[in-house]
């Protein structure tokens, strides 16, 4: 090995039941370097880290950390050993000021001296380009100012590892491009990255070395300047595939499917969560939503499968109003709507249930009498498993036990099993690996041409941009302009998710 | 050094051998205590046997008590499996015996068929009412249900005292504070030398587990209980389930206590129940919230209950002997629920002899 290797992981294994989440992966990260770590869902990323980080503990192998071996029992075993995780989640405390955040949980004797912290805490933020206000409280930040924060929570405790789960993943184009500037003079100041992710560009953007890993093995290590996407798709998939998306040409219905206009709603505790809202959907076209997480649009979707009630506006189904009604009732008038929500295992689905048991949900009540038809059921289950190929031991098996990419297959199958005209579904491919991502666009494109109108909430602007025929961007519960994707580049729309409006953009 | 490690996923069979194991562990458990204490466990342990099977008459005694605990758990499961926790068939009980005990006082000049449905439907409809009150709490303004019911179990226990002392004080009692005794066509008849609950329990246990398992409402409970997002989202009436789970929870437990207030007791009071409405939460927990299941748990804690009031008399050990056996049961059997989950492996520290 390297002698400038910083962290070098040893025949790492770590087995979860009957998964090996981790297969002897040997690696290495130096100082001073940007490491990716790239691998799709389940490939055993995030496992690896954790052990790094503290919160698991392998099977066998070892961890060296400046050529010593350590063994973590905690996190804190972790950060005292100079290594800190940023987790895609945020752990922070959401009433307490970035200063306490940054000093919760580590020794610093009984009183908390505030200004010699917030002078260092502004040292350190100097020092990397960090824009952190120390007594700013963490409800009011943007995410990408919270993120900032966990980033100088764990170099205030002297982290020279960083390791970052995913973390674009809720970021604008804009944001990522000031988290990339940090990472760059962190990675100058000697520190060592490790950054997980599955956005292939921003790989080949950010790092300076790739280890790729595949169902728990480690495929390699690579330097990124003498890679490209598509070999790294390869070594990541395991076989060759076809990144590029088509946009389906279909003839768009005249008259709407669906016109929202106006709608605005308050959340219980009184705030403005849609504001004034207003589009239309037509039959055969895939209406592209982008926005910051967290911009309305979850309330969005509720409110037009029935889920939630608009306090104004109206939602006209082939110009009837539905607002105010229930998903059931919505579904009794005969109106074909599918919803595929966010929250796949807490709101589309029955999680501790069967297969058998979650495709039924929609149907079940259309049978007369006081019993359940699980033997309707089971075929349609079985229709579902063969027509979508999810890999299940059964349709008796529980749903929350099928992999994240199979789940979705369950939920989709259902759903577009009901023949809708509409079609809602908010991030489709979230926690799905590259595969089972194009696999839910050639269904998605499959429906548009059968003439149904989709409104596919996404987040990665390169998907919505190719897929989409039209794409309507909202900031903070407003739509700020509906844009053509074939003219419209990532930089634009980004500005617009920020709060620009179409006419200061365009 | 140990740490808790995530188990494999358990077949059925072998979740099933884990928790037999637990009670055969609590009886060894038992078994050192009472030696400890000075007894001889052996001797414990058959007496309970003896005391419970031995002869027609005990047996009888013991399938009394399973009657009321088994409908009891019943009532429990509905609410358990929809995630409600009413842990109120205590007070449901007694309300649904006061309702029978109404009709029994008042129209008992009619036929008995007439009397004991008219009974059967108005311990059925006070108890289901009783329960009602959480559940329209909770729907309304978010109550804790488990709060709610425990709080009106003591409501009902003490309305029925004031019964017994005021109101419904038997004129011909000289003077002592009791509900008058029903007229015979108030008494529910005997079948086999049983009075003839148990075929309404055996049938009961037949409808709620087809209820539970084959039925929309079941399936909605049981959606509800998982998660009540996912039940919106499906366009299922939220609170319209919750009201007629809740119902039929409480009815089961109502039925209940007008079965033990006419075969039993033959008349009211607040001792009727002798907290097999608590018992039931714990058998209903053990049997897995499955009908037929709740039948054997139901019959082997009666067991335990008749065993041990013959250990008071037989043995002159106080009768709590058989509470404590349970209470021990319990904590073995929710313990091991744990190792269902998790194992516990030793981890070696390298830190120090690192190769």
């Amino acid at each position: 090995m390297c002698n400038d290797s910083y962290v070098r992981f040893s025949n790492i294994t770590k087995v979860f039941g009957p998964v090996k989440a981790n297969d002897n992966v040997s690696f290495d990260v130096k100082k001073g370097e940007i490491h990716a770590l790239l691998g799709e869902n389940g490939s055993g990323k995030s496992t690896l880290v954790s052990i790094l980080s503290g919160i698991y503990t392998a099977d066998s192998g070892q961890i060296f950390v400046n050529g010593k071996e350590v063994v973590f029992s905690s996190p804190k075993d972790a950060i005292d050993a100079g290594i800190g995780m940023v987790h895609q989640h945020f752990k922070l405390v959401e009433v307490l000021t970035a200063k306490e955040n940054i000093v919760a949980g580590s020794k610093i004797g009984f009183f908390i001296k505030g200004k010699e912290l917030s002078n260092k805490i502004t040292e350190i933020s100097e020092k990397y380009g960090l824009a952190v206000s120390p007594d700013k409280k963490i409800y009011n930040m943007s995410v990408g100012e919270k993120q900032n924060v966990e980033i100088l929570k764990m170099l205030y405790r002297g982290a020279e590892v960083l390791i970052l789960d995913e973390p674009t993943a809720v970021l604008t184009p804009q944001e990522t491009k000031v988290l990339f500037s940090i990472l760059r003079k962190m990675k100058e100041k000697g520190c060592a990255i490790i950054i997980i992710t599955h956005k292939l560009n921003e790989v080949m953007e950010i790092s300076d070395r790739v280890t790729v890993l595949n169902k728990g093995v480690c495929i390699g290590t690579v330097d990124t300047k003498d890679a490209c996407i598509k070999q790294l798709t390869e070594m990541m998939v395991g076989r060759s595939i076809n990144l590029d998306l088509e946009r389906a040409e279909t003839e768009i219905t005249k008259d709407p499917m669906l016109e929202v206009k106006n709608i605005s709603y308050n959340d219980a505790l009184g705030f403005s969560i849609l504001k004034n809202v207003s589009f239309d959907l037509h039959g055969g076209e895939i209406l592209g939503v982008a926005g910051i997480a967290g911009s309305g649009q979850k309330e969005l979707c509720e409110i037009i499968a029935g889920v939630l009630c608009a306090k104004s506006g109206e939602v006209l189904f082939k110009g009837e109003n539905i607002n105010g009604l229930s998903p059931r009732t919505i579904a009794k008038k005969g109106i074909g709507m599918s919803f595929i929500p966010e929250d796949r295992l807490g709101m589309g689905l029955v999680a501790g249930k069967s297969i058998v048991d979650n495709v039924m949900l929609k149907s079940y009540h259309r049978n007369k009498g006081i019993f359940v038809d699980r033997e309707k059921g089971r075929k349609l289950a079985e229709q579902i498993v063969k027509d979508f190929d999810v890999s299940t031991p059964s349709v008796n098996h529980i749903v929350k036990k099928l992999s994240g990419g199979n789940i979705q297959k369950v939920l989709l199958g259902r759903e577009v099993g009901l023949d809708p005209e509409i079609l809602i579904t908010a991030y489709p491919v979230r926690g799905l690996d590259i595969g089972a991502s194009y696999n839910i666009y050639d269904i998605l494109n499959r429906e548009k041409r059968k003439g149904i109108g989709i409104l596919f909430i996404g987040e990665d602007l390169d998907v919505l941009l190719q897929l989409s025929d039209r794409l309507m961007i909202i900031h903070d519960g407003e739509v700020m302009g509906i844009v053509d994707p074939r003219t419209t580049t990532k930089e634009q729309v980004g500005l617009m998710m920020l709060g620009k409006n179409i006419e200061e953009v365009l | 050094m140990f740490r808790v490690v995530k188990k494999d996923e358990l077949t059925h069979k072998k979740e099933i051998m884990i928790r037999i194991s637990a009670v055969i562990l609590a009886l060894i458990f038992v078994a050192i205590v009472m030696t400890i204490v000075g007894y001889n466990a052996l001797e414990i342990f058959s007496n309970i046997i003896k005391g419970s099977l031995s002869s027609k008459y005990r047996i009888v005694e013991t399938i009394n008590k399973t009657i009321p605990l088994t409908v009891l758990s019943l009532g429990v499961a509905i609410a358990f499996k929809m995630k409600f926790w009413n842990i109120g068939a205590e007070g449901q009980f007694y309300m649904g015996a006061f309702g029978a005990t109404f009709v029994a006082l008042n129209f008992s000049y009619l036929p008995s068929p007439v009397v004991l449905t008219l009974m059967f439907i108005a311990g059925a409809i006070c108890g289901g009412l009783w329960a009602l009150i959480p559940a329209l709490l909770k729907t309304k303004f978010e109550t804790s249900e488990t709060l709610v019911t425990l709080m009106l179990n003591y409501i009902a226990i003490k309305w029925i005292s004031y019964l017994q002392y005021g109101p419904w004080k038997d004129p011909n009692g000289i003077g002592f504070p009791k509900i008058a005794t029903f007229e015979k066509s108030a008494v529910l008849p005997k079948v086999f030398g049983i009075h003839c609950g148990f075929i309404i329990a055996l049938v009961l246990v037949v409808l709620v587990h087809i209820l539970l398992t084959k039925t929309k409402l079941g399936y909605e409970i049981s959606v509800l209980g998982e998660s009540q997002t996912t039940a919106k989202y499906a366009g299922m009436n939220v609170v319209k389930i919750i009201i007629i789970a809740i119902l039929l929870s409480g009815a089961m437990a109502g039925i209940a206590g007008m079965m033990q207030c006419s075969a039993i007791e033959q008349t009211l009071n607040d001792k009727l129940s002798g907290g097999l409405g608590f018992t039931a939460v714990i058998t209903t927990w053990l049997a897995n919230l499955s009908a037929p299941l709740i039948l054997v748990v139901s019959f082997l804690f009666a067991l335990l209950l008749q065993g041990g009031a013959f250990l008071q008399s037989a043995m002159q050990i106080p009768a709590s002997v058989a509470e404590v056996i349970q209470g021990i049961i319990i904590f073995f059997v929710l313990a091991s629920e744990f190792f269902i989950r998790y194992k516990i492996v030793r981890v070696h520290k390298v830190e120090k002899g690192a190769k």
